[in-house]
């Protein structure tokens, strides 16, 4: 499994990327790969409040429905556009253009993983 | 106990000791004493045909619909019942069948869901019909979580006409109020109708999350849907049709030529027989673009490896055997078997059929209006003016519980009392008429008032 060096990792699987003051997310390739072929994705809508591992919202696959949370505090500045139209980018390139939402925070003093430990993570869940 | 013996005196004993109850009817003491029928006298020790036997003899003493002149209706019909329903409903491989968990294998019971919807979207006019639901007050339940979960939860009024049936708007608060939506009644006009101004002023701007009418509505009455579905978009709100007779779709456009997000209803007139309570047919339909807040589950046409055609579930990601709690509803399901006999039923007779049963039902309601408006002796139409379909509200002599209970020692099922869950609107009988009630009925009916005033 993929699992970028560069980013931090909450523990229901979402992946968390600082950029300037807002924090990019999206799922990681383990989980796009537990859920199979996402055929849509709910998102939330800009300028709501998001709380650390509370859910931000839900993406379906072909045989089950599953929530995503957020892992930083902060706002919703803007959302993925494009996975209306091309849920499947979520799965072709979850750490690039499948992007989910952007946050404005940082992942500082949030209850994230590393790459090492988030690797350790799934590789016990898949043991 | 042995799990296929009936429990005896003793095992009687041991339960009740371990509920803590000392008798049988301690345990169902939470069921009103008025509802519950007093010990059927039947003497002790006498075999299975005597016992039998007395029971018919006791049954005959009912007034039924199948030996006397019935034009009893207010949310359930009788019409045409062709044998065909009853035959290919009660093969075994549908009849036993129940909601594929492997659905793919299922192949027949998809097709027949399919086809369900199908027909049921082209009655209303909407994009998508689901594969069914419990019955008319659970799709009216469903359209009213439906329009709250599209606006995200955050809007918790609905307005809802007091002229929709009184059983739905009472299931519907069971689950409305604790949930925390605020249900607005508006009651109808001096016409029976509920007018748009009336919907505006209840609904508020971006204060109501839906607005939901019947139509043809609980007094027969077919509504302005045009009018209130627009009201109920100015304001914000999502425009919801409910229907109680589906044979009025013969020829009444159903709310997707009106611009309704929500058409649903109950069946039941679709080749299921009036019964004690049921079973009967929900039905649920809504656009393309909702369906991800829609209940339940849809079939869909697809091809198979051969390249052949078949049919799949489309859409049941978000039912309660995979969402558990966060379901798009805990209180759906599919109807298979009545949903079965709605399908048989509609392709037995067809669209011309349906529009036959339709035009009769009509027809012969107008007859029976314009014959009690020549009557006199205090019968009256409570309202003369307004379209009806194939029921109407009729006043006489005497409330409608006194008006029902003489005209049935008169042999005649006139109607249901129109007050019998309350309402604003004057107490009188509400008289269904459908192509069932032949001239020679409907000339017993109108002796029967004659000789009741």
């Amino acid at each position: 499994m993929n699992v970028p060096a560069d980013l931090m990792y909450g523990r229901t699987h979402e992946w968390a990327r600082e950029e300037g003051d807002v924090v990019v997310v999206g799922i990681s390739h383990y989980a796009q790969d537990q859920l199979g072929e996402v055929v849509y994705v709910e998102l939330p809508e800009v300028g709501i409040g998001a709380n650390a591992a509370e859910e931000l919202g839900t993406l379906e696959s072909v045989k089950a429905v599953s929530e995503f949370n957020s892992p930083v505090g902060g706002e919703v500045v803007e959302v993925n556009e494009r996975l209306e139209d091309e849920p499947n980018l979520v799965n072709e390139d979850p750490y690039g253009e499948g992007w989910l939402v952007k946050i404005s925070g940082s992942t500082a003093g949030e209850d994230l993983l590393d790459a090492e430990g988030y690797a350790a993570m799934i590789e016990e869940e898949s043991a | 106990m042995h799990p296929w013996i009936g429990a005896g005196e003793e095992d009687r004993r041991r339960i009740l000791a371990e509920l803590g109850l000392s008798s049988i009817d301690e345990l169902f003491s939470s069921i009103p004493a008025e509802v519950c029928v007093e010990r059927v006298a039947l003497d002790d020790g006498r075999d299975e045909t005597a016992v039998r036997n007395e029971l018919i003899s006791m049954a005959h003493a009912n007034l039924s619909p199948e030996c006397v002149p019935s034009f009893l209706g207010a949310g359930v019909y009788r019409h045409v019942q062709p044998s065909v329903v009853d035959a290919v409903l009660s093969r075994a491989e549908f009849f036993t069948s129940y909601t594929p968990y492997q659905p793919e294998i299922s192949q027949g019971t998809l097709q027949v869901i399919f086809e369900f919807q199908t027909l049921m979207c082209q009655l209303t006019g909407m994009e998508v019909a689901n594969a069914s639901l419990y019955d008319g007050a659970t799709g009216l339940v469903e359209a009213v979580l439906f329009a709250h979960r599209l606006k995200r939860g955050k809007i918790d009024r609905v307005v809802l006409a007091e002229t929709v049936h009184p059983m739905y708007r009472r299931v519907l608060s069971t689950y409305a109020d604790p949930a925390g939506l605020e249900v607005v009644v508006v009651p109808p006009g001096d016409d029976g109708r509920i007018s748009a101004e009336a919907v505006r002023d209840a609904a508020g701007d971006n204060r109501s999350c839906c607005v939901a009418i019947q139509s043809p509505n609980f007094l027969g009455i077919v509504e302005d849907l045009p009018a209130v579905a627009a009201a109920a978009h100015e304001t914000g709100a999502l425009a919801v049709q409910v229907i109680a007779e589906t044979v009025s779709l013969g020829l009444l456009a159903g709310g997707g030529a009106h611009d309704y997000d929500v058409v649903c209803g109950e069946a039941q007139s679709f080749g299921l027989a009036p019964g004690f309570g049921g079973p009967h047919l929900g039905f649920f339909t809504c656009h393309e673009k909702n369906i991800r807040q829609m209940p339940g589950r849809l079939a869909g046409e697809t091809l198979d490896d051969n390249g052949q055609r078949a049919f799949c579930l489309t859409l049941s990601t978000r039912e309660q055997h995979i969402r558990r709690a966060k379901a798009t509803s805990n209180i759906c399901t599919n109807q298979g078997l009545m949903a079965l006999a709605a399908t048989i039923w509609l392709e037995a007779i067809g669209g011309h059929g349906l529009r036959d049963v339709a035009t009769a039902s009509l027809s012969r309601a107008e007859e029976l209006k314009r014959r009690i408006a020549e009557l006199g002796g205090g019968w009256k139409l409570a309202y003369p003016s307004s379209p009806t379909f194939n029921e109407f509200l009729l006043t006489g002599p005497g409330t409608g519980d006194e008006l029902a209970r003489r005209l049935a020692e008169e042999g005649v099922l006139a109607g249901v009392a129109g007050h019998r869950w309350g309402g604003s609107w004057p107490d009188g009988l509400l008289v269904a008429v459908t192509e069932r009630n032949t001239a020679a009925e409907m000339e017993a009916f109108l002796d029967a008032l004659g000789r009741v005033s």
